[in-house]
């Protein structure tokens, strides 16, 4: 019994910091942006839209070091010229709760790569899918809704917000007065 | 007390002599006085032991039963480490090899780092102290014994703390020394650095503990007699030690701690674009990190001069210079940790003050290596396998530390700083300075710790197999550093010629190996089939020796009186003893610190499991404070909960006088 | 006065060392700093070997001895022991004379290392990255200020400033003929002078570990005539050569239509991202990624289809390109020399 528990709680704390600290640099399938579908209508407001999945999403969206690869590229590719280090400025804010097109990686990953109404640019072809979704697990730490264990932490710059691995939990961010 | 005063059995519990430690006699147990031998084992057998069973075992405070612990451990993560720098020769073995990835490479060599310098070097000095001082110094146990078991168990779950992380691909990799900004919060993502952070927080608290407990072991324990003059040398060396422990230590706590504050809270002290810097990482590191050599090395020169007068067969030739060398290394170690920063572009006149301290610091080394050579110029010394070690020692250490001297001058070090001579550098001075009088010491001190002798000739071949393997590889290191390679490198091009060399390093580094291998079958021969080594297998002088091997769990059957520097050589009868000592308590004798007077009667802790609760939540917390600063609050309430248990006072009369 | 001790020791490191010095040795100073270093180095070798020698001939004296050790251990000769005292102490004597000899040597050979740049005529910011040295050429006019990567070109013969900073980790700069090593510290601007006696290519590497890729982040220094170097400033200044030929044109327009364009810069393209080395006379280095692969079609194309494989952890992606694709940006990069 013991010995089960023991297997188990190791087995976990395997799976939890693979999953959180592997840096894998070299993605198995460096063909991938091209023979993604494109999507029918991109005017789909808050809704989710179906998706195929190759549990890209998962490897990327826990993972510190995807993350804070996406938090130097999100600095790298100038994102902060709209988005204004994720306050908002021309873009829209991506520290609050709200969400135009959905707060899930796919989605995330769909805003970038093909871009969405009223400004955002399509980065597809210019970004390697990789990097899409290494900017989409970032994007979603800066509202709280990646784990702060993995979540980036402060850059050795001016201070501009606090640190992403201490934003506030995403479940109570915008309940605050 | 003048010398007439110890020459027989005394009762020390005489008001004149002994009138702080006084208790009222109803109250008073029966002495060791007058009692005979076998009966006297019975009683103080039954008072010291550590109690039976598996919570017994994990409630043990005998220092020696701690110690062992302690040795094995250090041992285990000493072949760890190693089996990190052999996975690393493979990958170096020729250019452009593919086996080991940067990723891994990084995590190996920095857990071979800080596995070798935090868990395996430190941890083994102070260990060996454990064992040997309270004996050295005639006691029944060392001070605060329950910190000393707490300091072990601190120590065991740090060590796993980081092999587990290794094991789950988040062991730091950033170097044992951890730079920021590279180990800061932008540039190393997830836990690895904060495992490094908390990993020395462990090791610095559990090696505070032991060193604390060693100096008031020195100060307050020594047996009557044992003024400050007549204190061996193996002990000066673990008390400077465990000062200089005191006084560096708290700088990489420190530094770890902000380290972990700039990654989890978000501060800014090594953020330059806030006002912070890069630099001050380095200095606290740093002021620490040079005396952390002289904490691994100090406790090795008290080791060779243990060994050389027992094979010279005389006592150490300049015990007083040897005394004083110790005590300005000590200090002048704490002078010259700039000597690690000279490629940083500090103001040159700066610089070339720390050059003068860092040479000034050979003198006292020097006088060291001369008092040495001296005592064994009195005639053809008895060579045995520790000698032999001793004598590996000089050929190796003397070779680092003048390399280290070349170190010490700003224009060479800006050439050969942060490549393979400095990696050959101080593997000389650690392994050569540190290791080697290690292993002289353990085929010196095995008969005592384990009651058996090991093999002589297993010993011999161990000795060249490891000087041969040690030389092969490192001395190579210099070359290779001199034609431009620098160190923490997972690989380098084919067309700059470091192939073969590298290759040969590869294969000495297998044969060092090697040795180890055949040491631990020769520990294990040894323990399982060796010879019977009786009290004094060696014919040495000092306190160690006049007891049993391996000792009681009491030590000593009546406290020992110290005559001369070498007891056991001045007085080839019978070796005075006090007494007054009672028998069904834990009493200690309690001196003052330099004459060593006789003093006060003390009770030593008694086993308690609380010291092992007390570890485990304080590594819970340190392990719960890499994922939030809360664990501070929260792990501050099972601390507190294990310390009162720890402390509660028992109702014994003495506690509430 | 120094030069013949220095020729005879660099004599005999050469014997000793034959066919093992060269291009990243220290052993092989090319410049007035390494060479006061490498004479510093030998030097002090020869004067710790004879110590050391001493030590160990001191050491198996005992050994050799006829008598045994005493049997009595506290039988101690009183005269023999002022006669040891006497040796020790004229040993530490010695021990200090020789410290403070080379203190006072090491100050002035550091003196003479401060003095070699003091009428540097040019400077060059070096400023690291993970895992390349970007480099700037500062001058008074704004138009003349060049920045390129990896390679750094010199006047042989002249003494040139270095400003090292980093804008991520600590790196530390080295080229072992030429100079010592010093630090690029983010915050901190270190100055670094240096000189070639005579032109040539001189290999450098970081020395200060600086994450997955500090193996692999070399740099040359080239050191030319005056008016090579001149030339080569001029050359440099200009924008990149139109592609020649249809695969080259089809490389432009792919260059800036895929990621290539978000990070690196071509002069005279639209390219302009200052994140990763400037590309706009590529073709005219001697190596690809920061020393690792020597400028070749093939190492190009090996570089751009998998830069994972050959520099795993560094920041340039594996971009999803054909066949084609990849052969007419080489094609394109190839030609920008």
């Amino acid at each position: 019994m013991i010995r089960r528990v023991a297997v188990l709680v190791s087995a976990t704390l395997v799976l939890a910091a693979c999953q959180r600290e592997e840096r894998d640099t070299r993605p198995q399938s460096a063909l991938g942006s091209g023979e993604q579908p494109t999507p029918v209508t991109t005017l789909e407001p808050g809704g989710e839209r179906p998706f195929h999945t190759d549990n890209k999403a998962a490897s990327f969206e826990a993972n510190a070091f995807h993350m804070s690869e996406g938090k130097r590229l999100f600095s790298w590719f100038n994102c902060s010229g709209c988005h204004a280090n994720g306050g908002g400025g021309m873009g829209p804010a991506l520290m609050d709760e709200k969400w135009i097109y959905g707060s899930s990686m796919e989605s995330i990953h769909a805003t970038i790569r093909d871009g969405r109404p009223n400004g955002m640019p399509s980065f597809r072809d210019k970004i390697p899918d990789d990097q899409i979704w290494e900017l989409a697990a970032y994007v979603r730490s800066l509202s709280g809704n990646a784990p702060s264990s993995a979540a980036p932490q402060r850059n050795d710059d001016m201070m501009v917000h606090p640190s992403e691995n201490r934003m506030p939990d995403a479940a109570t961010l915008g309940k605050s007065p | 007390m003048s010398s007439a005063d110890i020459t027989g059995d005394r009762d020390i519990s005489k008001p004149d002599t002994a009138s702080k430690g006084d208790i009222a006699p109803e109250r008073d147990g029966p002495r060791d006085t007058g009692m005979d031998d076998a009966r006297l084992h019975r009683w103080l057998e039954r008072t010291w032991r550590t109690p039976p069973g598996i919570v017994g075992a994990l409630s043990s405070v005998d220092h020696k039963v701690i110690a062992r612990r302690y040795l094995i451990t250090a041992f285990v993560f000493l072949c760890l480490g190693g089996l990190n720098a052999i996975a690393m020769r493979i990958q170096l073995s020729g250019p452009q090899r593919g086996l080991i990835g940067p990723d891994l490479y990084n995590q190996l060599f920095t857990m071979h780092g800080v596995t070798m310098m935090f868990l395996f070097a430190v941890p083994i000095v102070q260990a060996t102290g454990i064992y040997l001082v309270p004996l050295m110094v005639g006691t029944r146990n060392i001070a605060f014994p329950r910190l000393n078991a707490f300091g072990y168990w601190i120590y065991v779950s740090g060590g796993v703390f980081a092999w587990v992380s290794f094991a789950l691909n988040m062991a730091p990799d950033v170097g044992w020394f951890a730079y920021v900004p590279l180990s800061g919060p932008e540039f190393a993502p997830g836990k690895r650095a904060d495992v490094w952070a908390q990993m020395i927080t462990y090791t610095e608290v559990s090696s505070l503990a032991v060193a604390v407990a060693t100096i008031v072991t020195v100060f307050k324990q020594r047996a009557p007699g044992m003024s400050l003059d007549k204190i061996p040398l193996y002990v000066w060396a673990m008390l400077v030690t465990s000062f200089v422990v005191v006084f560096a230590m708290p700088a990489v706590m420190i530094t770890s701690t902000f380290l972990i504050l700039d990654r989890l809270v978000g501060t800014h002290i090594f953020n330059p674009a806030e006002g912070g810097d890069v630099l001050l990482f380095q200095h606290l590191f740093w002021f620490f990190g040079h005396p952390e050599v002289y904490i691994i090395f100090l406790p090795a020169t008290g080791m060779v001069s243990s060994i050389i007068p027992v094979f010279a067969r005389r006592p150490t030739f300049g015990h007083l210079g040897l005394v004083l060398s110790l005590v300005a290394v000590g200090f002048l170690s704490f002078g010259l940790w700039v000597h690690h920063m000279f490629a940083t572009g500090l103001p040159k006149l700066g610089a070339s003050f720390f050059t003068a301290s860092s040479m000034m610091i050979a003198i006292p080394n020097g006088v060291q290596i001369f008092c040495w050579l001296a005592t064994l110029w009195d005639g053809r010394p008895v060579v045995r396998t520790p000698l032999l070690f001793v004598f590996g020692f000089f050929f190796i250490f003397v070779i680092g530390g003048l390399t280290g001297v070349m170190l010490a001058s700003v224009p060479l070090d800006l050439q050969v700083h942060d490549t393979y001579f400095v990696v050959a550098h101080f593997h000389y001075v650690l392994i050569g300075g540190s290791v080697f009088p290690l292993l002289g010491a353990a085929y010196f001190w095995f008969p005592k710790i384990s009651g058996r002798m090991m093999s002589e000739r297993l010993g011999r071949w161990h000795f060249w197999l490891a000087f041969i393997g040690f030389n092969a590889t490192f001395f190579p290191m210099h070359l290779v550093g001199l034609w431009g390679m620098p160190r923490r490198v997972y690989t380098y091009p084919a067309e700059l010629g470091w192939g073969n060399i590298n290759l040969f390093i590869s294969a000495g580094a297998v044969l060092f190996f090697l040795s180890f291998v055949l040491f631990i079958f020769n520990l294990a021969h040894g323990a399982l089939k060796g010879a019977p080594a009786g009290n004094n297998p060696w014919n040495a002088g000092t306190l160690e020796w006049a007891t049993s091997s391996p000792p009681p769990s009491y030590n000593f059957a009546r406290i020992p009186i110290a005559t001369h520097v070498e007891p056991l050589w001045a007085e080839r009868e019978a070796l005075p003893v006090a007494t007054g000592l009672r028998v069904d308590a834990r009493e200690l004798l309690i001196s003052t610190v330099a004459e060593a007077h006789p003093d006060i009667r003390e009770k030593s802790a008694a086993p308690s499991i609380w010291p092992l609760l007390a570890a485990i939540s304080v590594g819970a917390t340190f392990v719960y404070s890499i994922f939030t600063p809360w664990a501070v609050v929260w792990g501050a309430a099972p601390i507190a909960i294990t310390l009162i248990g720890w402390f509660w006072p028992k109702g014994d009369p003495e506690d509430e006088e | 006065m120094k030069r013949p001790v220095s020729m005879a020791f660099a004599t005999a490191g050469a014997l000793l060392l034959q066919g093992c010095a060269g291009w990243q040795s220290v052993l092989d100073p090319k410049g007035p700093a390494a060479s006061e270093q490498a004479w510093l180095i030998w030097f002090f070798t020869g004067l710790c070997a004879v110590v050391w020698v001493l030590v160990m001939i001191a050491l198996a004296a005992p050994l050799m001895m006829r008598s045994r050790a005493q049997a009595e251990p506290l039988a101690i000769d009183a005269g023999a022991e002022g006669r040891k005292l006497r040796v020790v102490l004229t040993a530490v004597a010695v021990t200090a004379a020789i410290l403070i000899g080379l203190t006072l040597l090491s100050f002035f050979a550091n003196r003479t290392l401060a003095a070699i740049g003091s009428d540097a005529s040019l400077t060059i910011r070096v400023t690291g990255h993970q895992w390349w040295w970007e480099v700037r050429y500062e001058d008074a006019t704004p138009s003349r200020i060049l920045t390129t990567a990896n390679e750094i070109h010199i006047p042989a013969g002249e003494p040139v400033r270095l400003l090292l900073t980093s804008t991520d980790v600590i790196h530390s700069f080295w080229i072992p003929s030429l100079s010592g090593k010093l630090d690029l510290i983010p915050g901190h601007i270190n100055v670094l002078d240096i000189k070639a006696d005579k032109p040539g290519v001189y290999r450098g590497q970081c020395a200060e570990f600086c994450g997955a890729q500090h193996a692999n982040m070399g740099t040359f220094i080239i050191a030319e005539p005056r008016a090579k170097f001149d030339a080569w400033w001029n050359d440099q200044l200009q924008p990149a050569v139109a592609p020649a030929g249809d695969e080259a044109k089809a490389g432009e327009d792919l260059f800036l239509r895929r990621p290539c364009v978000m990070c690196h810069r071509i002069g005279g393209t639209p390219a302009g991202g200052t994140v990763a080395p400037d590309l706009t006379h590529i073709a005219s280095r001697k190596t690809l990624a920061a020393g690792t692969l020597t400028m070749s079609r093939g190492n190009l194309a090996a570089w751009i289809a998998d830069p994972q494989g050959v520099k795993p952890g560094s920041h340039m992606p594996v971009v999803d390109l054909d066949g084609d694709e990849l052969n007419a940006i080489v094609a394109y990069l190839e030609g920008l020399k």
